[in-house]
């Protein structure tokens, strides 16, 4: 199995791990997310119907609504917050939804995390530290 | 930060110093113009507040961050609320439940005692708040944001409920992002060849490139048309639903961008791209992608907010006419301009028709709809972005025009000329 480690900034801190969920498309949170359950519900996202509780969630950064971080943050009080988030794009929506979830968050990466990480990694956030370490989904090759 | 001047500034400074290391902002900036506030419109919100029974507990969580309860004393900065989960007047037709009037009701007088001034509309700039060329402001709401900076020539980022919150109790917002006039600067050349002159257009227009630029800058070359308020009203609101538009440029219309060079500055263009008749169509097919059947029982007007000018245009329209048996014909405006409706008389030619003028609310955000509702036809991309996903209506999208036509004969005939 092989690690790849990955460096950049911290959005917000604290250490997390999980299982990643990879979109290349970017993520409105109000009318995109049914915070009540995590679910994708925006029509043509390439994550329609998949939940974002409990990953590692990898996507270019937010679009949409200014009810973002109200979302995110009703996710984490129902319980259905990921448990990180990994994006490229730093917006006023994005960092105040990573604040106001309470997770780790990690943004301006040496490495392009949605060339490098897939669905199925298991990735871990070590934000304080500046650091993700990725494990490749074992039969996957690199 | 130390409380001093009482827990609820103390937190709100703690949420500000996070948010502003999230962003990697280096410091605060006043605002004394802020608008936010939180929606009732969620179940959970209502939820959490029947359990708490404390409003100052509820801000404290949704506007502050802050898992305790906090008193909240009087805003610092003049502060506006936006958009509300129901139209206070018509509640019951909306659909809302008695819990949840009440708890908007509450809320009012909650706001009203800290001194949030009560304008419940996506579109404050129609009611008094004109942010000044310069100033530096803590808006929520991507539709008045990517006004606010960009027709305006103020400066904010889009912020959300508990920045606002923070930023009302203590005039600060991180200095980040549009803030910093080198922002500011276009990153997409956009060249407009489809000569683009109705609201329609303009909101095809802006679907389009909210698409392509995202979060970024366009700027607009080849406006042969000036554009109308509402113009402007429907292309903001449309790029920042299919993108995150913040800010655009019109060369020769927006106030920073007299000339291509201005609204561009030192940058150079990340990418050319062209709107012509290619892009519009695609737009439009996109946009009613959820549309099949033609009986239409719901008609929405009013997203963003309408002007008075828009409700006068929709009279000249309605006059005189019936709303078909099978069709509910709702248009949303702000409870000032709703009162101008009124000594005009159009709200009486509108509820003679047999529609409602409605207040402080929309379908997608209040998620009120009549009964039964399956499908549905809007003048508003956003309403059309958002209500298959919000609410799973199909959705029409076309001119004001076509929208009234439809309500009239209850059958769906708008395309795109």
């Amino acid at each position: 199995m092989k690690k790849i480690v990955l460096h950049g900034r911290k959005v917000t801190g604290g250490y997390a791990e999980g299982e990643a969920l990879v979109t290349h498309d970017t993520i409105s949170g109000w009318g995109g997310i049914n915070p009540l359950d995590g679910t994708i519900i925006e029509k043509r996202h390439e994550l329609v119907g998949k939940s974002i509780k409990g990953k590692v969630l990898v996507f270019p950064g937010a679009k949409g609504s200014s009810g973002w971080s109200i979302t995110f943050h009703i996710m984490r009080l129902a319980g259905n917050a990921p448990m990180a988030m990994v994006f490229k794009e730093m917006t006023s929506k994005v960092a105040l939804g990573s604040v106001v979830a309470h997770i780790p968050a990690m943004t301006d990466l040496d490495q392009d995390p949605l060339e490098v990480i897939d669905n199925g990694d298991w990735v871990t956030v070590k934000a304080d530290k500046g650091m993700i370490e990725v494990i490749k989904k074992r039969g996957i090759a690199i | 930060m130390d409380g001093k001047e009482g827990l609820d500034r103390q937190k709100a400074m703690e949420l500000l110093v996070k948010y502003g290391e999230a962003l990697g902002a280096e410091r605060l900036v006043n605002t004394n113009n802020v608008c936010g506030g939180v929606s009732g419109a969620s179940p959970f919100v209502r939820k959490f507040a029947a359990k708490v029974r404390n409003m100052d507990a509820v801000f404290s969580e949704f506007n502050l961050d802050s898992g305790e309860g906090v008193k909240i004393l009087p805003v610092k900065a003049f502060t506006c609320s936006l958009i509300q989960g129901m139209d206070p007047a018509h509640w019951q037709i909306q659909g809302v439940a008695p819990d949840a009037y009440e708890f908007n009701m509450r809320k009012e007088w909650f706001y009203a005692r800290i001194g949030i001034h009560l304008m419940n509309t996506c579109a404050p700039y129609l009611v008094g708040n004109i942010p000044v060329k310069g100033e530096h402001c803590a808006w929520m709401e991507s539709s008045a944001v990517v006004l606010c900076n960009s027709v305006f020539g103020a400066r904010t980022n889009t912020e959300g409920c508990e920045s606002t919150g923070a930023a009302m109790l203590t005039g600060k917002i991180p200095y980040w992002g549009y803030h910093l006039p080198e922002n500011r600067l276009g990153t997409h050349l956009l060249e407009v060849e489809f000569e683009v002159k109705t609201v329609m257009d303009w909101g095809l227009l802006g679907y389009y490139v909210g698409e392509i630029v995202q979060e970024r800058i366009p700027v607009l070359n080849g406006i042969r048309h000036f554009p109308s308020f509402s113009s402007l009203k429907h292309f903001g609101a449309a790029a920042a639903s299919s993108g995150g538009v913040e800010m655009f440029h019109i060369v020769g219309i927006t106030p920073e961008a007299n000339s291509l060079e201005e609204a561009f500055g030192k940058r150079t263009p990340a990418d050319i791209l062209k709107f012509g008749e290619v892009e519009r169509q695609e737009t439009y097919y996109k946009l009613i992608s959820s549309a099949m059947n033609r009986n239409v029982d719901f008609v929405v007007l009013g997203c963003p907010h309408y002007s008075i000018e828009q409700l006068w245009q929709t009279c000249q329209l309605l006059k005189d006419k019936y709303v078909h048996s099978n069709t509910n014909l709702w248009i949303f405006t702000p409870k000032a301009i709703k009162d101008i409706a009124d000594r005009n008389g159009y709200t009486e030619i509108i509820s003679k028709a047999g529609a409602i003028l409605m207040t402080d609310t929309c379908p997608a955000l209040g998620h009120v709809s009549p009964k039964g509702v399956k499908v549905v036809a809007t003048d508003s991309v956003k309403q059309a972005h958002y209500l298959p996903a919000v609410m799973g209506f199909q959705t029409w999208f076309g001119s004001q025009e076509d929208c009234i036509r439809a309500a009239i004969s209850g059958q769906w005939r708008g395309e795109l000329k």
